[in-house]
């Protein structure tokens, strides 16, 4: 009830500024919502979102993946965080623009190098997250899986991952956000359509309705992956925490 | 840094433990066993008792080889030849207690999943997750899981302690059962002399750190049948042999 009373405040401070500041501006939500209408009736939405979130899957997966691999492996074994841990800080501050264009200058502007940039770019904070999750892990249950000689990857998946999963949860959570973001900014700088191209063209044009219509669908569509996929499988992990009835 | 750990012959367990000390803060090393020797046969149940801190766990964790860090050696049965119930119960609380269980022994046949569930009284226990069970409903899913693997060798570390008396007692009873009616020879850590007179075959007494065996006790009377007299006969043998180094709470 709140949340609706939030958003509901969000739509009259919305169409108070596009009152104020004109509908060039900034369009009325009504405005926008037509936009976003008539690019759907023509396809041409779902296409661009497909194209972008086809990538922002792949580059996610594959900088989750590797990311989580090496976070386990930083947190469990010092010599590979000691030898790890500088090239993280470097990662951890080279501005996204950066890994952007050296990768479209080094890898040309093809989908490969676009998808490596935005992995590259979520990949330090999945690092960082796991990590963390990796040195918090309770050694009483790794001498109980030595002592009943649990295979380690039986171990991996029913001791170690369980425990891990507050920080890929978090990691996934937040890097999915990033994620998108950043995918936009490569479709903007080097890939011939995606919703960040449309925004490139819309921009171009001064054309603030295709620009707000685009980023509004798209976040329509995060939240949907958020509530559809994120927090069921939360809930699933998390079932065995007591609750008061 | 040490690993020897086959066991062959009527001897299942044989320990010979020159030295353990671990590192200390202020970079002094800490001695917490020395010249420890001694040897379990098939099927025997000894404990070993001391003084709290004397490093009775530390023994339990060379044993289980968790711990490789010392000079002597070990002979034991191999890893997934042996099994240790914990102080704490270390379960996975996102596991139910069924899955606990099945996680190191995923070859367990039902039934005789169900028979180990009947004697510690853990049936209707079976899908709870360890969040929902009390502390001694906990400590009996540890002792299930150790079974479970059906080992020769067994480690007990303290399994009673911090249970009320009668809840400890009925925990007695139900592993005695357990033992009784296996081949596994057992190895339990406690403080506690009357505990460790109710189940022992052979009790190994410890002086305070670094540990070292003060002396060996046989109780020749078998577990199902010690009298409260033959407990207090046994108790009084085992007090002969603690003149002075003992800790005053375990001779109390």
């Amino acid at each position: 009830m709140l949340r609706l009373a939030s958003l509901g405040l969000l739509v009259i401070a919305w169409y108070l500024g596009s009152f104020i500041a004109g509908e060039q501006m900034l369009p009325a939500p009504t405005t926008v919502l037509n936009a976003i209408l008539t690019e759907a009736r023509s396809g041409e939405l779902f296409f661009q979102l497909g194209v972008t979130l086809a990538r922002v899957l792949v580059a996610f997966t594959l900088a989750m993946t590797i990311g989580s691999a090496i976070g386990l492996l930083m947190g469990r074994v010092t010599l590979v965080n000691q030898l790890g841990d500088s090239w993280l800080v470097v990662l951890l501050n080279l501005p996204a623009l950066v890994i952007i264009v050296l990768a479209y200058l080094w890898g040309g502007l093809t989908e490969l190098a676009a998808i490596l940039a935005v992995a590259i770019n979520k990949l330090p904070t999945a690092i960082v997250t796991v990590r963390e999750g990796a040195r918090a892990l309770d050694p009483a249950l790794d001498e109980m899986a030595t002592v009943f000689a649990m295979p380690r990857l039986r171990a991996l998946r029913h001791i170690v991952i369980p425990q891990l999963a507050p920080y890929l949860a978090a990691a996934g959570r937040s890097g999915l956000s990033l994620v998108w973001k950043i995918v936009l900014i490569v479709e903007l700088l080097g890939r011939p359509n995606g919703v960040g191209f449309e925004i490139g063209i819309a921009f171009q044009l001064f054309d603030v309705t295709r620009i707000l219509a685009y980023a509004l669908a798209f976040v329509v569509v995060i939240l949907a992956i958020e509530t559809m996929v994120v927090q069921p499988i939360e809930r699933r992990a998390s079932r065995w925490r007591l609750r008061t009835a | 840094m040490n690993d020897a750990r086959r066991a062959g012959g009527s001897e299942l367990l044989d320990v010979r433990i020159v030295r353990k000390a671990y590192a200390a803060a202020t970079g002094q090393p800490l001695e917490v066993l020395r010249d420890i020797a001694f040897r379990l046969a098939r099927g025997e149940l000894g404990v070993l008792v001391g003084p709290s801190g004397c490093g009775k766990t530390t023994m339990l964790r060379i044993i289980a080889g968790i711990d490789l860090d010392y000079d002597g050696k070990v002979v034991a049965p191999a890893r997934g030849r042996l099994a240790m119930v914990f102080q704490e119960p270390r379960l996975l609380p996102w596991r139910t207690v069924e899955d606990n269980v099945r996680l190191v022994a995923p070859t367990l046949s039902e039934s005789a999943l169900v028979t180990l569930f009947d004697v510690l009284e853990l049936t209707q226990h079976r899908l709870h997750y360890p969040g929902e069970l009390s502390l001694g409903l906990a400590r009996r899913v540890a002792v299930a899981r150790a079974f479970a693997v059906e080992p020769e060798l067994l480690l007990l570390d303290e399994p009673f302690v911090s249970l009320d008396d009668a809840l400890a007692s009925k925990l007695r009873d139900e592993l005695s059962l357990l033992v009784e009616n296996r081949t596994v020879t057992t190895l339990l850590v406690t403080h506690d002399l009357d505990e460790a007179v109710r189940l022992a075959d052979r009790l190994f007494l410890l002086s305070p750190r670094p540990a070292q065996v003060l002396a060996e006790v046989s109780i020749g009377v078998p577990r199902d049948r010690r009298t409260a007299t033959e407990l207090s006969v046994a108790k009084a043998e085992v007090l002969r042999h603690l003149r002075g180094p003992l800790d005053p709470a375990i001779k109390a």
